[in-house]
């Protein structure tokens, strides 16, 4: 497997051009290349946390504080934020507009990614979160801005999935 | 000595500050006390106060934040410390009111009872260089001078009793206190020149 270096940096830039200034995310493989080109860019602000539920929180703090903010994280750490998503985005109406890896779905060959790839669906259906998968390098970007604009005029969280089709290279 | 003894003595000095607090007694505690617009009460998502406020003093580096927590919400975000260790923001005040107990649901022994789980040496082992443990109110407002005088990323852990107030009740819903929260951070700005 290898993670696709194009791909990636079509969604830095579409991050880019979404003008969001501030990134927080948890690093992972298939996010790994996209986060080194946000760690290189002086112009937006990465924040690593250590655990995915507390990039709820500082989301929220760049949403007070005005800036335009992007969550990234795996579909694993998105299931592990769900109490912050719930009890602090949704309940008090703060937009998060999460980027997530979805692992352990068609195509995966670890075991360990499965279950939580099976599912992901299933509980963004649940949440009452709207979400659209991205599998093209050539409509990643808008579907990005149009991710973030929905999360502002909506005041809830959005996701939009990051595919194996989009993150790795063809075999 | 009570947690409502060291946010009385801290009252004053918030006006001009960006203040979040955790759930239950702290927040009624403070709310009591009169609410103000510069005030968010984070009623649930337990942990997640101390993530508000680096999040808010990374964004907002003119601001000074000042966190209400507890040790039963820090225990359950402790990952966080290390994250506020990493960037250092020296705009935070992060004040930790450890009572030792799960008051607001139901008064159940936290991990820090007895002295078990010494949450300041957690917050230095995080990397994070200026704590302060105290258990007087005199001592509790020396912390808190020293920490607004430093303009350095500031750790006060306080060991208070495990009471809080008689009632619990706010007239302020909770997206309401989100969006004048906000709204109150973007007017400042605003007001001082900075865009957004």
């Amino acid at each position: 497997m290898t993670v696709s270096y194009q791909n990636s940096k079509a969604i830095f830039q579409g991050i880019k051009a979404a003008g969001i200034t501030s990134l927080s995310a948890l690093p992972e493989t298939w996010l790994g290349l996209l986060l080194q080109q946000a760690e290189k860019d002086p112009d937006v602000r990465l924040v690593q946390v250590a655990k995915e539920e507390e990039a709820i929180g500082i989301a929220a703090g760049a949403y007070f504080a005005g800036e335009r903010h992007v969550l990234l994280m795996q579909n694993h750490g998105f299931l592990a934020a769900i109490n912050g998503i719930v009890s602090l985005s949704q309940l008090y109406g703060i937009p998060l507009c999460m980027l997530i890896a979805l692992r352990g779905h068609w195509g995966e060959p670890y075991a360990w990614h499965t279950r939580g790839g099976i599912v992901t669906e299933g509980v963004l259906r649940a949440l009452g979160i709207p979400f659209e998968y991205a599998r093209d390098p050539a409509e990643v970007g808008r579907q990005i801005r149009e991710a973030y604009t929905f999360s502002q005029s909506a005041l809830a969280p959005v996701a939009l999935l990051l595919t194996r089709d989009l993150m790795e290279e063809p075999l | 000595m009570k947690r409502a003894e060291c946010i009385a003595m801290l009252y004053p000095e918030l006006d001009d500050k960006l203040v979040v607090t955790i759930m239950g007694a702290c927040a009624q505690e403070l709310y009591d006390l009169g609410h103000k617009e510069n005030f968010f009460y984070l009623q649930h998502a337990m942990g997640l106060a101390s993530s508000i406020g680096l999040g808010l003093a990374m964004h907002l580096p003119k601001e000074r934040i000042v966190v209400l927590d507890g040790d039963g919400s820090v225990l359950m975000n402790l990952g966080t410390l290390a994250t506020i260790a990493r960037y250092r923001p020296r705009n935070l005040v992060h004040i930790i009111f450890d009572n030792g107990s799960l008051l607001s649901t139901g008064g159940f022994d936290s991990h820090t009872t007895s002295g078990t789980t010494d949450l300041a040496a957690i917050a230095r082992g995080a990397g994070l260089r200026r704590v302060a443990a105290v258990d007087s109110v005199m001592d509790f407002g020396e912390a808190v001078i020293d920490a607004f005088a430093s303009d350095e990323l500031s750790v006060i852990v306080a060991k208070v009793a495990a009471i809080g107030p008689n009632h619990y009740g706010m007239d302020l819903h909770l997206p309401e206190n989100a969006f004048r929260f906000k709204r109150f951070i973007s007017e400042r700005r605003k007001a001082s020149g900075i865009a957004g």
